[in-house]
């Protein structure tokens, strides 16, 4: 336990000692702060120092941190991703646990770890300010990048898709710009990572604005029945089209056949 | 209070009788009438037809929604000709939907963009047009069912039979072709499989895909092609089609359920006009009508959201329309079962499902009457319709094929299925593998046995009447239901039905002196049919009927007695 803890000491006074030689006191106050919350929240899956921790059969509770970067945190944290409730095939999005503030600490703590890309500004994924005429282009542009790179698994709207062995691509509607952004500069799990030479941050803009003109544009062909596509429509075809129209003829016969019956009666 | 067995039918069936059921026009149009009879002679024509009878039962509607269907796409595609322009020339798009503006696409696609956006009523017309092929070839599908758990197929109707097989494929034709007119991301991905389809069929296969798309895929020949096969040539097939079915049908005269009254020889239920006619014509606007809704309120392939085809994209939920599913879903679970040979590489993996078990689909589907006629060497003509449960085996082979088409449709929303039950996809694909084999072997063997007891029930209600719910306690104190003699109609309705052949004995067969090759498919023959109808109830002889009578009106009287005798109905009797 001693040895432990002298160990540990150790390698974050080596860690840390550097960056706070250069940074201000409030960094250096947040990096502790986020180092706190890390060792209660995190580092029972992700080591102490965000070295990763292996399980028996050598594959990983919590993957290395060390060069993730800031993105990556606020990614998993403020989603609630992270903290993973239990190990599973995906980390699922749920209700977030940590505030701005402790996710910025946890930010800038695992920042502080090693490289990777910090989180964004607002300039990269906000159209504020853009002329309609701008902003259109931006839109169409973005449309056809994301065709190109995205739908194949989040589908064609941005519903979410199935990827092998219980994986799946969310549903990637209403999510905050800031994370679209993150999301694609870190590539959580199984999605890829479209660094800044794969999709350059003015196309990574173009595909936030495209997501968000979606979501604002009114459904022009009614009802989009979850987005899913032809499965869906299948569906609705044969309940509300031949279901309703086997229910009317059952409907019209019926009409007539308690008239005969009435007549076989009498007849009888 | 006896059932009689053998009514005089020749009395009951009026409906066909010599007086035709003509409505009485006013003055005017009865004149206007006689002057264009006169000089076309259309009354004789149509005297006859007019006083065509047509049976009622809801079942018997369900072709009619795919005929009226075929009208609304009929309607509604001539619509979408005005302004469609089948051509792969590629432009700018231009139009209203501002997500796509200044795109490169096809005309194809930037037309099906004005429909939608820019034509008045256009993106009504085009999912109307859609949603209604989508519930056509649904439509198909439950009528052949109908006809086939009826019996309805059965000579001299199996002709009609094959018309309806070929108008189910020529439907799923007509809607391939037609979904991938609009050379959107979806359909072109759809044809681009349907490309990959071609070219695996052994040596010949690519000759067939340079043919089709004149030249190497994608080229700009497919749209107008398809275009053409879809406007003109496969519709004029389809109306051919449907004129012949329905000229059969006349000809033929409607079948009928067994009842009172019907007959082999005669068809009861109500002339062609007016009430026919006016069930039948209210009934088009009721699929006009829901067709128009589900246009209206539901989305049907929004195919500016998939943008223009462009081979280097593709989306997940990529699926075909729901009637191409199965094989889909098929292709899906197949293992990658490949043989090189030759330097030859032979993809099972694709020519199984797609190449080899929707046609052999087709062929088990067209040969079924014959099939079953064959075995069971029935050779007469039926114009009385069969209860589903008193056919068990071919019952159960229906749900069977059933149970097969239903689970690789399944298997085709894989991923779909997998992301709303948050299951694994490879799961489901395992469990699929064993279950399109399994499934339909467990489905025959239910159902059969389901018929069977479904038969002995009606069997019980004939011999030992129905159930009437009146507990009686007997003076030692035990409790019994009563039960009573079902209705004469009823009971005739359950009796009307054949027993079924008994199938030669391999006895018999030797001793006819058959041999060789005869003897052998007789023998195959006679086996066969003993399996077929092996465990089926028979329908009472008549003395059992009639012993059956005595001792109902017997335990009648002895209720009756009890009752008399008792202080109340319920109450227990004081002795
Ligand atoms: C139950 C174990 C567990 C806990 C607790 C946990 N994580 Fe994770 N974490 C994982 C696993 C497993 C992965 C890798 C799979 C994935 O990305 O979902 C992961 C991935 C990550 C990633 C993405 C790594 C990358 O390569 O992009 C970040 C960032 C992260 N965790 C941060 C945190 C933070 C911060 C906390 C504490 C608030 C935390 N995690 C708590 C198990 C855990
Ligand atoms: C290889 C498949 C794949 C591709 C391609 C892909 N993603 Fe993802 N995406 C995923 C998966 C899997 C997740 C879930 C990650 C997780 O749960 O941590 C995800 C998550 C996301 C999220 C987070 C959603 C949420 O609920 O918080 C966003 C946003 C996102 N993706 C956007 C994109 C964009 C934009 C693109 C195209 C540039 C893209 N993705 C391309 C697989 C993919
Ligand atoms: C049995 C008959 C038919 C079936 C099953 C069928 C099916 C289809 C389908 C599924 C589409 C795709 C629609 C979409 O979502 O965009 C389509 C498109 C089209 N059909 Fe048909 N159709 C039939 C008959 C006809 C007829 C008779 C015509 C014309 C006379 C026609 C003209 C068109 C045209 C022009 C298009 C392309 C327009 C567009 O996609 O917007 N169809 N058809």
């Amino acid at each position: 336990m001693l040895v432990c803890g002298l160990l540990l000491t150790g390698g974050l006074y080596a860690a840390l000692a550097p960056a706070q030689a250069d940074t201000s006191q409030d960094e250096a106050a947040l990096i502790k702060e986020g180092r706190e919350l890390f060792l209660v929240g995190c580092a029972f899956c992700h080591g102490q120092n965000g070295e990763g921790v292996l399980t028996q059969g050598g594959s990983q509770y919590g993957p290395p941190l060390t060069d993730v970067g800031a993105a990556a945190v606020d990614f998993q944290v403020a989603t609630g991703r992270m903290p993973m409730a239990q190990p599973g095939a995906q980390a699922p999005r749920k209700e977030r646990v940590y505030d701005d503030e402790e996710t910025e600490a946890l930010a800038a703590y695992v920042a502080s770890l090693g490289t990777g890309p910090a989180i964004p500004d607002k300039e990269l994924y906000s159209t504020e300010g853009m002329s309609d005429k701008e902003l259109e282009e931006l839109v169409v542009r973005g449309g056809q990048i994301f065709l190109a790179n995205c739908t194949a698994c989040h589908n064609f709207e941005g519903s979410g898709g199935a990827m092998p062995r219980g994986g799946y691509a969310p549903k990637i509607r209403g999510v905050d710009s800031k994370h679209i952004y993150e999301a694609m500069l870190t590539g959580p799990q199984s999605m890829d990572t479209f660094s800044d030479g794969n999709i350059p941050p003015e196309d990574k803009k173009a595909v936030i604005a495209y997501l968000n003109e979606l979501d604002e544009a009114p459904s022009y062909s009614g009802f989009t029945l979850g987005g899913l596509g032809p499965v869906s429509e299948g569906i609705i075809a044969w309940v509300g089209g031949i279901g309703v129209l086997v229910g009317f003829a059952v409907w019209i016969a019926a009409h007539t056949t308690r008239s005969s019956k009435k007549k076989d009666e009498a007849a009888a | 209070m006896s059932v009689d067995l053998n009514p005089d039918l020749s009395k009951v069936a009026s409906t066909n009788g010599t007086t035709p059921a003509t409505t009485k026009g006013g003055k005017a149009a009865g004149a206007i009438a006689t002057w264009a009879d006169d000089r076309l002679g259309l009354g004789g024509a149509m005297k006859k037809n007019i006083r065509k009878v047509f049976p009622d039962h809801w079942s018997f509607m369900l072709g009619e929604i795919a005929l009226w269907s075929f009208v609304v796409l009929l309607l509604t595609g001539v619509f979408l000709t005005l302004w469609f322009d089948p051509s792969m020339t590629e432009v700018q798009y231009d139009g209203a939907y501002d997500p796509l503006r200044g795109v490169h696409m096809s005309s194809a696609m930037a037309s099906t963009l004005d429909i939608s956006f820019d034509v008045r009523g256009g993106l009504l017309m085009r999912q109307m047009h859609h949603w209604a092929a989508m519930i056509f070839i649904a439509s198909m599908m439950i009528h052949m069912l109908r006809v086939y758990l009826t019996g309805a197929f059965r000579k001299p109707r199996e002709l009609n039979w094959v018309i309806g097989c070929l108008l189910l494929l020529l439907g799923t034709i007509e809607g391939f072709t037609g979904y991938s007119l609009p050379d959107d991301l979806l359909s072109g991905t759809g044809v681009r499989a349907a490309d990959g389809f071609m070219k695996a069929s052994p040596v010949i296969g690519t000759y067939m895909s340079f043919f089709l798309f004149g030249g190497e895929f994608p080229g700009d020949a497919i749209i107008p092609r398809f275009y053409a096969m879809h406007i003109l040539l496969i519709p004029g097939i389809l109306l051919a089609l449907v004129a012949a079915h329905m000229l059969l049908l006349v000809y033929h005269k409607h079948t009928q359920w067994p009842g009172p009254g019907r007959t082999e020889g005669n068809v009861v239920g109500y002339p062609m006009l007016p009430v026919y006619a006016a069930k039948a014509g209210g009934f088009f606007f009721i699929v006009f009508g829901v067709i128009t809704l589900l246009g209206g309120l539901f989305s049907l392939n929004p195919v500016w959201k998939f943008g223009p085809y462009d081979p280097s994209k593709v989306t997940a939920g990529s699926q075909p329309d729901w009637y191409m599913g199965w094989p889909d879903g098929l292709l899906r679970i197949i293992p990658a079962w490949e043989t090189h040979i030759w330097g030859i590489t032979l993809s099972w993996n694709v020519m199984l499902p797609i190449l080899v078990m929707p046609p052999l689909m087709l062929m088990i589907l067209m040969a079924l009457p014959f099939l079953e006629a064959w075995i069971t060497g029935d050779k007469r003509e039926h114009h009385l319709l069969q209860r589903p449960r008193n056919a068990p085996t071919r019952t159960a082979i229906m749900v069977a094929l059933m149970t097969f088409y239903g689970l690789s449709w399944a298997a085709g929303g894989n991923d779909i299925i997998a992301i709303k039950m948050h299951l694994s996809i490879n799961q489901i694909t395992y469990f699929m593998r064993g279950a399109v084999f399994i499934g339909p072997v467990i489905a025959f063997i239910i159902t059969r046995r389901w018929c069977i007891s479904l038969q002995r029930h009606d069997e019980g209600k004939l011999l030992h009447g129905y159930e009437t719910g009146v507990l009686v306690r007997s003076p030692a104190g035990g409790y019994a239901e009563k039960h009573l003699p079902l209705p004469e109609g009823k009971a005739y309705t359950l009796t009307a039905r054949d027993d079924d052949p008994t199938p030669e004995t391999v006895e018999e067969i030797d001793a006819s002196g058959a041999t060789g090759r005869t003897a052998r498919l007789r023998k195959l023959r006679a086996k066969l049919a003993t399996v077929f109808f092996a465990d089926n109830v028979q329908k009472p002889t008549t003395e059992e009927l009639h012993e059956s009578q005595h001792h109902a009106e017997h335990e009648l009287h002895e209720l009756e007695s009890q009752i008399a005798a008792g202080p109340n109905r319920h109450g227990p009797a004081e002795h």
